[in-house]
């Protein structure tokens, strides 16, 4: 199962290689193609096995010491999201062909599209959270590629940055959820945390987690109220619009929320946040949706819209676990059933519809519904895939939308008719709020089929005269329609070989307890759902023809109170106080900089000191000083500190030197000769430099001259600063805490051959050291030649260039 | 001893931190020079003065004062020589190309 996930990250390396190579004139897309196709056999063969039960494990250690690994996970679940991955991927990619030309930058746009399939699939696949959680954002950084993929698009750009944005802060809440998942369990794996997690049920930690985790879950599947970024995603080529922010990425939180329905379905509030959160998705979602005028968006909102729908459907079967598996509430598995059976076929018509939005561009230069239609004529086949689509959408039969529609009813009308958790009029709203959005929900399905098909002929509000699309573009979605109206009519293929693992997944303390035996039929008899779907159809006709007069409620919103407008503002207020609070402290002034550093020091170093106690002075093992010693240490405090105060350069130079020559004169009486030469030395070029540099520098200016302008700050900080070096020094030599290891260095005639135990230290023992010493002299004497010389060059140069 | 040249390398570190707060180029490099010095003496401290004859084997018999300290040193002197004759010449540099040794004056513009 590993080499399914490694495969789309191996061809990604192979495509800018191949298209530079053998598919220069051929489009290389055909070479990806076969990337979800095999996967898609491979997968496929699985199926047997896994839809009796089994699952497959593979384990790779990663960090073993932290429990981090990539574990492999094949179950119901995740063979259903990765058939999604493949099989639409493999879809896509053929469309793809036919809709992007060879003057893009194909090799970018395929090998950011297989890293997106491959970081789907090892998301689906990990058992591992810490796994998960990188290919989760692999995908949110694969998804910020594509979005931009036209980035000289400001449009572009800024979608992409708003769905990074909303989606990683997602996945960083979902780490921090799931490091806490750690902290309880002691385990980073799914299963593992999901058979323990009733140990710590009553955990502080739990609920923290749960919040979290489905902040992570509502980002990424764009529930309300972070389904800003989804339409702003639709800048994106329609490939990838069909493909990840349809068919398989936006399922990622759809996917978590399921897989973490057994660790976290017993608390209540998992059960209400996912289920309410999702409601007021679907309806927000299909009421925004109307009154989008870009045929993408509108089909953005109508995916927020039905995300929203299955994520209820998903709150609403983990009740099963908050009510502790009593028999009578098992009915609500239906509501899981129903949630995975939508998910497929909100798939198969969304794929189809997003293509066929991407034909009509492709085509007649416009997705505007206010400059299309009156096209049926001229695009029969596209038409027909856009009625499928839509009507399966709608709800309608005979298409498989109705089957999972008619099952979101039932669902819903359970959580009525069970009065969950005895809050009456809460749960009746579940399905009167269920059924208004089915309504919006077929309104919007019939502004993409009427409005574009239908209506009057507007050739000239058309880049380019309409004709139907080429037939490689029209194998795609016509599978995908196929498949709408196939499950219609043989649900139960579905339902035996992939919706039942599935179930055995999400409730698997009921595998043994009872059997799963939903049957998928069309016709129920006259029960409450079908007439609940006539209800639908007779209102939404209503609406529809009405459109106009209720298209006044949208005014009633200001548009600065939408979420749009909320992200706007934190975003701004973010940058603005990010620059602000720079601009405070970057000055760009160095006194500013080294006073940072020495505040740094005085609050760190002495805080120590402090703070350990560790301050002592010892002077009986000090040396006696002599009158010559005392000679040369009161001159260099009298010129350290008359430094300071020096009025013109000569003067400070002159007192440097003094300083340094004193030096020198200490290292005499403290038995170091090679010092004393080697500070002679440099002092004496040292001040010669100083002098060349006071030939050419200006000298003091008078408001410079220290003596005049005191700084009391500055004098503050520099005598804290000696006062903690004293304290330090005095301290560390008052408790020698080990003895000297200069008497090693006594055998220096033997080992070396040199009597003069600081040369063979630096000449043998630290040889290396002095060496990069050297260099460092070496590099020094560089810097200073071209600096001297630059100049010259630069002057010559500029003589060339007039 | 060693408390007097502790006190009198406290005094160097304390002149050196004012100097380096200034804003002429020439005041801070001459402040990186003294700072050198002050740590100099306290490497020498802390390897205990005048504990014994200079480190030369054979001129005098042992105990030798401790020859590690003057080792690093000795690194040390040449290496902030190469920092400090860098530093000044990169202030005639500058000074030469922008005609002010004022640091307030060298901060830049800003980005945007």
């Amino acid at each position: 199962m590993l080499i399914t996930i490694i495969i789309p990250f191996l061809a990604a390396l192979f495509v800018p290689i191949l298209h530079k190579s053998i598919f220069r004139k051929l489009h290389i897309g055909w070479f990806v193609l076969f990337v979800p196709l095999v996967l898609f056999m491979l997968l496929a063969r699985s199926i047997p096995s896994v839809s009796n039960g089994r699952a497959f494990v593979h384990a790779f250690e990663w960090i073993p010491a932290y429990g981090v690994n990539f574990t492999i996970y094949l179950d119901g679940m995740s063979l259903l999201f990765s058939l999604l991955i493949t099989g639409i991927g493999a879809l896509v990619v053929l469309y793809s062909i036919f809709y992007l030309s060879q003057r893009e930058s194909l090799s970018h746009f395929y090998v950011y599209l297989l890293m997106f399939m491959g970081a789907m699939l090892g998301l689906v696949f990990s058992d591992n959270v810490i796994a998960l959680y990188l290919f989760w954002e692999l995908t949110s950084i694969s998804s910020f590629l594509l979005i931009a993929f036209w980035f000289y698009r400001n449009q572009s750009r800024y979608g992409a940055q708003k769905s990074l944005l909303i989606t990683v802060s997602g996945g960083i809440a979902m780490l921090a959820g799931f490091l806490m998942l750690y902290t309880m369990t002691g385990s980073f794996s799914i299963r593992e945390i999901a058979s323990s997690i009733h140990l710590h049920a009553n955990h502080e930690l739990f609920l923290p987690a749960l919040v979290l985790i489905l902040l992570g879950a509502f980002s990424k599947s764009v529930q309300f109220p972070f389904h800003i970024w989804l339409p702003d995603a639709m800048e994106a080529p329609t490939p990838v619009s069909a493909y990840l922010h349809s068919a398989t990425m936006v399922k990622a939180g759809l996917y978590l929320v399921a897989r973490f329905t057994p660790i976290f379905g017993v608390e209540p509030v998992w059960f209400w946040t996912v289920s309410i959160v999702g409601l007021v998705t679907l309806f927000w979602g299909s009421f925004s949706a109307i009154r989008q005028t870009d045929l993408k968006a509108l089909l953005a909102y109508s995916t927020i819209s039905q995300l929203g729908l299955i994520m209820s459907l998903l709150g609403i079967g983990s009740a099963v676990y908050a009510l502790d598996f009593q028999p009578s509430s098992l009915i609500l598995t239906s509501a899981a059933f129903a949630a995975f059976f939508h998910l497929i076929n909100h798939s198969t018509f969304k794929g189809a519809l997003f293509m066929v939005i991407g034909i009509i561009d492709h085509t007649v230069g416009t997705r505007d519904v206010r400059r299309l239609g009156g096209l049926m004529a001229m695009m029969p086949l596209t038409f027909t895939i856009a009625l499928i689509g839509s009507f399966s959408m709608a709800g309608l039969p005979p298409f498989n939308g109705f089957l999972s529609k008619e099952m979101f009813f039932y669902a819903m009308n359970q959580v009525q008719a069970f009065n969950l958790f005895s809050i009456s009029t809460l749960s009746a709203l579940f399905p009167i709020l269920a059924w208004i959005a089915s309504i919006l929900t077929f309104v919007y399905s019939m502004i993409i089929v009427f409005q574009t098909f239908f209506g009057r002929y507007k050739p000239d509000e058309f880049d380019r005269p309409p004709e139907e699309a080429s037939f490689g573009m029209l194998i795609a979605p016509a599978i995908l329609s196929i498949l709408i109206v196939g499950i219609f009519f043989f649900p139960n293929v579905i339902n035996r070989h992939i919706l039942q693992p599935i179930l055995l997944n999400v409730y698997a303390p009921l595998a043994d307890a009872m059997e799963f035996d939903f049957h998928i039929s069309a016709w129920h008899g006259f029960n409450l759902e079908l007439f609940m779907t006539l209800g639908v159809v007779v209102f939404g006709a209503i609406v529809y023809k009405l459109l106009r007069h209720w298209m006044k409620i949208y005014g009633l919103f200001p548009e600065k109170w939408s979420f749009d407008s909320l992200y706007h503002f934190i975003l701004e207020r973010g940058e603005q106080a990010a620059r602000s609070l720079t601009n405070t402290y970057m000055t760009g002034s160095l006194r500013h900089y080294f006073a940072y550093i020495f505040l740094f020091f005085i609050a760190a170093v002495g805080g120590i000191l402090i703070y350990t106690g560790a301050f002592s002075i010892a002077t009986n093992q000090d040396a006696p000083i002599t009158v010559y010693e005392w000679i040369i240490a009161v001159i260099m405090m009298i010129a350290g500190i008359a430094i300071i105060f020096a009025t013109s350069r000569l003067t400070a130079i002159i007192l440097n030197s003094v300083l340094g020559f004193s030096i020198a004169g200490l290292f005499v009486m403290f038995r170091a000769p090679d010092l004393a030469l080697t500070q002679l030395v440099v002092e004496s070029v040292t001040t010669a430099l100083f002098l060349l540099c006071f030939y050419f520098l200006p000298p003091f200016k008078q408001e410079e001259k220290p003596a005049r302008n005191f700084q009391w700050t500055h004098a503050l900080i520099s005598i804290s600063v000696g006062l903690v070096f004293i304290f330090i020094a005095l301290a560390v030599n008052s408790n020698p805490m080990f003895d000297t290891i200069a008497h090693f260095f006594e055998n220096a005639d033997e080992l070396t051959g040199s009597s003069n135990i600081v040369n063979a230290i630096l000449g043998d023992f630290r040889a290396f050291d002095t060496m990069l010493e050297v260099v460092v002299l070496f590099l020094a004497g560089i810097g200073v030649y071209t600096l001297v010389k630059l100049k010259k060059g630069r002057e010559e140069q500029n003589i060339e260039d007039q | 001893m060693e408390t007097l040249m502790i006190l009198l390398a406290g005094i160097l570190v304390m002149a050196a931190t004012y100097l380096l707060l200034s804003k002429n180029f020439i005041r801070v490099i001459i402040g990186t020079a003294i700072l050198s010095h002050a740590v100099h003496l306290l490497l020498m401290v802390m390897g205990g003065l005048k504990a014994g004859n200079v480190p030369l084997l054979g001129e005098n018999a042992a105990p030798y004062t401790d020859a590690l300290p003057q080792a690093l040193i000795l690194t040390a002197i040449v290496i902030s020589f190469a920092v400090t004759a860098f530093i000044l010449v990169l202030a005639y540099r500058a000074y030469k190309e922008l005609g002010t040794d004022d640091l307030e004056k060298l901060r830049g513009v800003d980005d945007e």
